[in-house]
């Protein structure tokens, strides 16, 4: 029997689970009363007991609100956490994905009864294709992680097409996020790493020593994940054409490049994107996230299916699209896509096949093109240059008292490095980022990339003022100041938080991943 | 949009970083220079983008059409306190919980997550999610490939068929091959021909779905669990449809070591196919080699409880080339949203909620058989859902009731040449008596029409 | 911690004791210092036939993983199954409690390809 209720917060450093709450048969009346199940089944096919907790509506709202107050969010403070462009998540497209005609459109409703949905994925595509210079996207995979392993498949399947199965290597520089080593394994193909040259780009005599024709893929991002732009990509991308590889980009860093420049321009053949990075979907603590992939036109049948397809409606639509203009346009213009019908095409007999149980992740793909109303174009190119200037602008700053050790203009994040503080002091990059927080602050990515010793990748995005800006920079360089004068203060950190540094030995050695009964 | 710079910010924070422009700021070499006209969507005052949406939303017209869909996704009823609490705004724009210092309620639901897939499996350990059903089939094979070290997986095609398609493409990647076992006419998994082909020693894994895609109960018997224990093969169980396990004999009591399925059941909205979430529960002995995140109860430096994301070292950003998952991101904020809607209903209100699924199901089962040229397919126990043969091309009877404005199920020869007559109908508690007579009307005048031609 | 005397060594830091026509392996005290806090050690299964600087394993502390190489070749007799509830043991007593797995020899000439103490310790000490 529970003696704990929703309101011993004050009293517990945690609340108390979920399971150690409530009484059997306190239960709301959200649906009526079953019959016993033994109407229904014979016993033997029956569970014997359902061990859950029985709380009321308010328990369970007092629960989890304590248990978002417990939680960091872009909402609550400056997250600067590199490579994750942890921008401002604009309240307009939740409220448009939370629409009744999205939220509840069950995924085998025909094609004519899904026409707004289907054009939303549409719209998003084309725009996608556009901004990004690739002949099209598939909107099937459920992340960046997932796009990239829908892009590794599709080039194993276009060389087994071409009966070039001997390509088994994919280049992978030592900048480059985990998930690429990791997603290549898992096609089968075996990594090169390549290392960086002393300017933290990849070079283009190093790369050629290392294609040949058993060159699937090279793996790259550009700006790379030092921030910076690797100025030789034409070449690079020449070079592993020229043996007869494929060129892919990892979209971590799209926030850097929109508008300016395009991967299909600097000669990428297959691409993903992290929609829930650049395009404003929220992160929700880690998933869902939405990584369409997109292709050039060589590899376009070895998307992932579904996609779809758009035809111009027929003559005897014709007042269904006058219809459609009163209802909505208010005289403007037709968008083109209104003078479409749209459907799902699964008959792609190339396709590598899909890669999860439905179509896609279609409430996000409303999220991210109402970013895409917000800005049009010409937005999207000056959140891509306002993400640039700031992080410049904070990289300049923070070089008065820590080390960057790539001094020159950076993309959308830089590295800074707190190895030369660690040998002075003893503190680390790691009790930096734990003293953020104690400011109300997301600490850094910490120790990535792996090159630069005591790392702390820093990317503010652009939704941050140049207020938050300073702020942050007169925090941090407060925080180094004590580093040098105290550096225990800074090593005890963080003290302001509901707990401490976490015993994580302990949470590996001795695993408790559930709650069970007293 | 959305930032906040002024004319003189940009001039000072230019200054301060010594360059003439933004143009400048991002020079790029002219041979990768954007030299085409972008063809996108046109920027809009945040009001036009809502009429946009509207305008969009109104010809998804199946959200008020009458429907019996089901499938792998499912209509039930969601309490308006999940969005209250989910939307809020600390959990919405939080990152995975790396900083376990300011994480901790996140890490807690993810925790009392894990316990209660834990607690409705039966199993030992459960992840913090992956992306859907079908992909955590997918991972859950790749445990077992892991496990025993054998590349060939033996699946029942009594299984969803996008999750077979979903397992097939994960497999083409890692060479691993695939064979399907025959249903019978039952409409349950051919446990004799399992037994035949398990005692090869080569599947590193058997996996069967229950309540199986034609919602039919469909477990491992005893002596086919002998038969797979014997031969050294991973019983998967698959569940498509997680409110069956409010009712059901768990998985781990026949016999199942790692569980894969599909919580979008647990009030997460269908949207047209996602974001979904999957989970993926097994035995202990599967501890090491289960994907994704998994988030452990500890102490901080004080001795106070506290929650961390554990075992990190089997992890893509660790391992690299040698991970056997590339897994980053989970769909913790589908998860969050699963925790809270289990939460609220508790055992009462599920057993409620599954108790009802089997009634209105039976409803709709004996309304549809009735009518003179449509017969149940199978006579088998079943959850929530049907196969009802109609004799005649399933698509065509189903767009007469389009027609009617009755979306009455899925067409499975879709996915089965043989059933192409057969229709699979799915009633939840949603589901009312009236909506079963205007179905059960509208296809005794289909069918009829149709005969009479 | 110098290294004992009497062991042989492998260039990835893995010791070797040779006994007759059985060896002992584990790894060394600077490998599990410079791996941290360890928490799981992933060993061969008995029975398993393994070849010299082959990869028989993997060993985990808390945000770092290692490949584990045998630094000799046979058949692995028995495995350090107390580690499976104590993996702190390789941290504690790298030499001792915290070895990790025992092989029959394949080629009793495999140990030439090893290390002395003394050369090891040049190595970890790089």
């Amino acid at each position: 029997m529970s003696t704990l209720t929703s309101n011993d917060l004050a009293l517990n450093a945690a609340p108390p689970l979920i399971f150690e709450l409530g009484q059997e048969g306190r239960a709301n009346r959200y649906v009526e009363e079953g019959k016993p199940l033994e109407q229904f089944l014979p016993k033997t096919l029956l569970r014997d007991d359902l061990p859950l907790p029985d709380n009321s509506e308010l328990d369970v709202v007092r629960h989890f609100t304590q248990l978002s107050q417990r939680t960091f969010g872009i909402d609550l403070g400056f997250y600067p956490l590199g490579s994750c462009t942890m921008k401002y998540n604009p309240r307009i497209n939740d409220a448009m994905a939370s629409k009744r005609e999205f939220a509840q459109l069950h995924p085998y409703t025909p094609d004519e009864f899904s026409q707004g949905a289907l054009q939303v994925m549409y719209e998003l595509e084309r725009s996608l294709a556009s901004l990004f210079g690739m002949a099209a996207f598939s909107l099937n995979p459920s992340a960046g992680a997932h796009a990239e392993l829908a892009a590794l498949l599709i080039a194993k399947k276009y060389f087994k097409d071409r009966g070039e199965t001997r390509r088994d290597k994919v280049i992978v520089p030592d900048t480059a996020h985990g998930t690429n080593p990791a997603s290549a394994a898992m096609c089968g193909f075996k990594v090169i790493s390549l290392p960086s040259d002393e300017r933290g780009r990849v070079s283009v005599e190093e790369i050629k020593k290392v294609l040949g024709d058993d060159t699937a893929v090279c793996m790259m991002t550009n700006p790379n994940t030092l921030g910076l732009f690797e100025d030789h990509i034409h070449e690079i991308a020449a070079a592993v054409h020229e043996v007869g590889g494929l060129m892919y980009y990892d979209g971590a860093n799209a926030n850097a490049i929109m508008g300016n420049v395009r991967p299909g321009d600097m000669g990428f053949d297959l691409m993903h994107l992290n929609l829930h990075k650049t395009f404003t979907i929220p992160h929700g603590g880690g998933g869902a996230g939405h990584g369409p992939v997109g292709v050039a036109a060589h590899l376009v049948e070895y998307l992932p299916t579904p996609v779809v397809r758009a035809a111009l409606r027929q003559a005897q639509d014709d007042t269904r699209a006058q219809d459609d203009t009163r209802a909505s346009q208010n005289g403007r213009p037709l968008a083109p896509s209104d003078t479409m019908t749209f459907s799902l095409d699964f008959d792609r007999p190339k396709s590598i096949g899909p890669m999860r149980s439905f179509w896609s992740n279609v409430a996000h793909a409303v999220r991210a093109l109402s970013y895409m109303y917000a800005n049009g174009a010409d937005g999207l190119k000056k959140v891509s240059q306002l993400a640039v200037l700031n992080a410049n602008y904070v990289r300049v700053k923070v070089a008065d008292f820590l080390e960057t050790p790539y001094p020159e203009i950076c993309r959308h994040e830089f590295v800074a490095s707190a190895q030369e503080l660690k040998k002075a002091t003893g503190v680390k990059a790691l009790d930096i980022a734990k003293s953020l927080l104690d400011h109300g602050m997301m600490a850094p990515t910490m120790y990535f990339p792996l090159i630069v010793p005591e790392c702390l990748m820093i990317e503010p995005t652009e939704t941050e003022s140049k207020e938050t800006l300073d702020h942050f920079i007169a925090v941090l360089r407060e925080i180094v100041e004590t580093a040098r004068k105290e550096p225990e203060t800074v090593m005890a950190a963080p003290v302001t938080t509901v707990v401490g540094r976490v015993d994580e030995t302990r949470a590996a050695r001795q695993p408790n991943l559930k709650w069970e009964p007293a | 949009m959305y930032t906040p710079h002024t004319q003189a910010d940009i001039r000072a924070m230019l200054d301060a970083i010594g360059v003439g422009s933004l143009d400048e700021l991002l020079a790029v070499p002219d041979a990768v220079a954007l030299k085409a006209e972008l063809d996108i969507v046109p920027a809009l005052p945040e009001y036009q983008i809502a009429r946009r949406f509207e305008h969009m939303a109104a010809k998804n017209t199946g959200v008020d059409a009458i429907s019996f869909l089901g499938a792998g996704a499912y209509r039930h009823y969601a309490p308006p306190a999940i969005a209250t609490l989910a939307m809020r705004g600390e959990f919405l724009t939080a990152y995975t919980p790396y900083q376990a210092e300011v994480s901790q309620g996140y890490l807690q639901a993810i925790y009392e997550w894990q316990s209660y897939i834990c607690l409705l499996t039966g199993m030992d350990i459960a992840n913090a999610s992956v992306y859907d059903g079908a992909t955590a089939l997918a991972e859950g094979a790749i445990m077992a490939i892991n496990a025993n070290g054998r590349k060939k997986l033996l699946v029942s095609r009594a299984v969803d068929p996008n999750y077979r398609a979903v397992l097939k493409t994960y497999c083409d990647g890692l060479d691993v091959e695939i064979d399907e076992l025959a249903y019978t006419a039952e409409g349950t998994t051919d446990l004799a021909a399992l037994k035949a082909a398990v005692e090869s020693k080569q599947y590193a894994a058997v996996a069967l779905q229950s309540p199986n895609f034609f919602g039919n109960i469909d477990v491992l018997a005893a002596d086919a669990l002998a038969a797979v224990r014997e031969s050294g093969t991973v019983p998967i169980a698959v569940i498509s449809e997680a409110m069956s396990l409010a009712a059901l004999a768990t998985p781990a009591s026949w016999g199942a070591e790692i569980v894969v399925g599909e919580a979008q059941s647990f009030g997460v909205a269908p949207a047209y196919g996602g974001p979904y979430v999957g989970f993926i529960a097994a035995t202990k002995e599967h501890m090491r080699r289960i994907p994704g995140r998994l988030v452990g109860k500890s102490v901080d430096n004080e001795g106070r409880t506290a929650y961390v994301l554990t075992l990190q070292a089997r992890e893509q950003h660790i391992r690299r080339e040698r991970a056997t998952s590339n897994i980053c991101t989970n769909q913790a904020h589908c998860a969050l949203i699963a925790t809270i809607y289990l939460a609220l209903m508790g055992k009462t209100g599920l057993r409620d909620v599954a108790a009802l699924n089997l009634e209105r199901s039976r409803e709709l089962a004996t309304a549809v058989s009735a009518i003179a040229g449509v017969d149940l397919k199978f006579a088998t126990p079943f959850f929530n859902e049907v196969v009802v043969d109609v004799h005649q091309p399933a698509s065509a009877v189903l767009a007469k009731l389009q027609e009617r404005n009755i979306l009455g199920g899925v067409d499975l020869g879709r996915f089965y040449p043989e059933l192409s007559t057969c229709i699979l109908m799915n009633a939840t508690e949603l589901t009312s008596s009236g909506e079963i007579e205007a179905l059960a009307t509208a296809l005794s005048e289909v069918v009829h029409v149709h005969a009479n031609v | 911690m110098a290294q004992p005397e009497g062991l042989l060594y492998s260039k990835e830091h893995e010791w070797v004791k040779i006994e007759g026509d059985t060896a002992l392996v584990g790894i060394t005290d600077y490998a599990q210092n410079s791996l941290g806090d360890i928490v799981y050690v992933e060993l061969p299964r008995v029975g398993k036939a393994i070849s010299q600087f082959g990869n028989v394993g993997v060993v985990e502390s808390v945000k770092a993983v290692s490949d584990l190489f045998t630094p000799i070749g046979g058949e692995v007799l028995e495995i350090n199954d107390t580690l499976e509830n104590d993996p702190a043991a390789v941290n504690r007593d790298p030499y001792g409690a915290g070895w990790l797995f025992k092989v029959k020899l394949a080629d009793a000439n495999e140990k030439n390809n090893l290390l002395s103490a003394a050369d090891y310790e040049k190595i970890a000490t790089e």
